[in-house]
């Protein structure tokens, strides 16, 4: 039989980054934050409360080692030590599996405090859409939560949903977005965001005639549909920030924002990272008043 | 902060709201439900400036909270022992 390799249409592209304009030596507190989502993994190292290096990778088997890999990951951009850090958080699901955390804290606050610094205080709503749930969060100026709401028992709607289509219609992750438009009329939703039925569904649709970009749509359509229904649920203040990796997905937020009638807020920074900035700010907090570390 | 537990699925929204600017802690809404849905941890989990104690829904229950309750919501809707217990009026359900 012939041997053929698989493409892997879902594989987004892993990255890491560093300041070049922070010197970490000169700073008062390293603080990390590592967050370790069902889908991906961050890291993000932080001096004195700003951005120096982060890591985004995908989550492995096991959450140690997946910790362990974004951190190394991240300390591969700089030349700092790892124990020169003076905290360390661990948030996402996987955080009570964080080996070199002090404590570790959910990714909700996390990510209203994230969002709260890599988008600005002006955040009052942030929507975390991540891969295996949505979360909607209301924050105050300080990133502090008043509001939220989380659905992880149902992963309809969510960054792995996608990733399934990607590899089901063979487009790669990245272009889902932009291929998603390339159709003459909108069609409607499909009728199920649950990823095996609409899998299905999708599947007879292809069968039917209809073409990758026309699917694409019907299942970004859903998607939107579904993210706003949860939105809505809590209530959208402005501003409007959105976080996770579906924020890179323009098919889904596109459709999306109509509904919400509003505009998001735009940034520079990576949408994954707030989780793990969050946690690593968190972490400053704790050792600018005198809880962190024992040394 | 209102805490939302719980989930939306096919069959409907299924959440429980604890207003924990309200709640203080005191456990009663542990003592009150029969089926053991509330905790009260010293550390509220989605606040941790926080230095009070707080409820919250299990982390073992959360994810069927429709079951759970089921029991204390019958046609008639008599007032839930845990709305009723909490004087602060800190919990309230969607459903």
């Amino acid at each position: 039989m012939a041997e053929e390799k698989k493409q892997e249409f879902w594989r987004w592209t892993e990255s890491n980054w560093k300041n070049p304009d922070i010197d970490w030596k000169a700073a008062k507190f390293i603080t990390v934050g590592i967050d370790v989502g069902s889908v991906s993994s961050q890291s993000a190292i932080m001096t004195d409360g700003q951005i120096f290096a982060y890591a985004n990778m995908r989550t492995g088997s096991d959450s140690p080692d997946s910790a362990r890999n974004a951190l190394n990951y991240a300390l591969e951009a700089t030349d700092m030590p790892e124990d020169r850090m003076d905290y360390c958080i661990g948030t996402g699901y996987g955080r009570v599996n964080v080996p070199m955390a002090d404590r570790s804290i959910t990714e909700i606050a996390c990510h209203a405090r994230g969002a709260n610094f890599i988008y600005g205080p002006e955040v009052r709503t942030v929507l975390d859409v991540g891969g295996q749930d949505i979360k909607a969060i209301q924050c105050d100026e300080k990133g502090k939560v008043t509001n939220f709401l989380m659905n992880d028992k149902c992963a309809a709607g969510t960054g792995r949903g996608m990733e399934v289509f990607s590899d089901l219609l063979g487009v790669s992750i990245n272009e889902v977005g932009e291929r998603s438009f390339k159709v003459k009329e909108e069609p409607p939703g499909v009728s199920s965001t649950c990823v095996v039925y609409a899998k299905s569904e999708a599947t007879g649709l292809l069968r039917k005639g209809w073409t990758t970009e026309e699917v694409l749509a019907a299942y970004c359509r859903a998607m939107a549909e579904r993210i706003y229904s949860l939105v809505e649920r809590i209530g959208v203040i402005p501003e409007f920030a959105i976080t996770g990796g579906m924020a890179k997905n323009r098919g889904v937020i596109d459709r999306l924002m109509p509904m919400i009638k509003l505009e998001r807020m735009k940034i520079k920074w990576d949408t994954q990272i707030a989780g793990a900035v969050g946690a690593a700010l968190f972490g400053y907090a704790f050792c600018q008043k005198g809880k962190g570390r024992e040394k | 902060m209102l805490a939302n537990y719980g989930y939306k699925d096919a069959s409907g929204d299924f959440f429980i709201t604890i207003d924990t600017d309200k709640c203080d802690g005191c456990g009663d809404c542990v003592a009150a439900c029969p089926v053991n849905v509330f905790v009260v941890v010293d550390e509220d989990p989605n606040d941790p400036l926080r230095d009070e104690p707080v409820a919250m829904v299990a982390g073992d229950k959360k994810k069927k909270i429709k079951y759970e309750c089921n029991p204390c919501k019958p046609a008639n809707k008599p007032p839930l022992p845990c709305v009723e217990a909490c004087k602060a009026g800190a919990i309230s359900h969607s459903w």
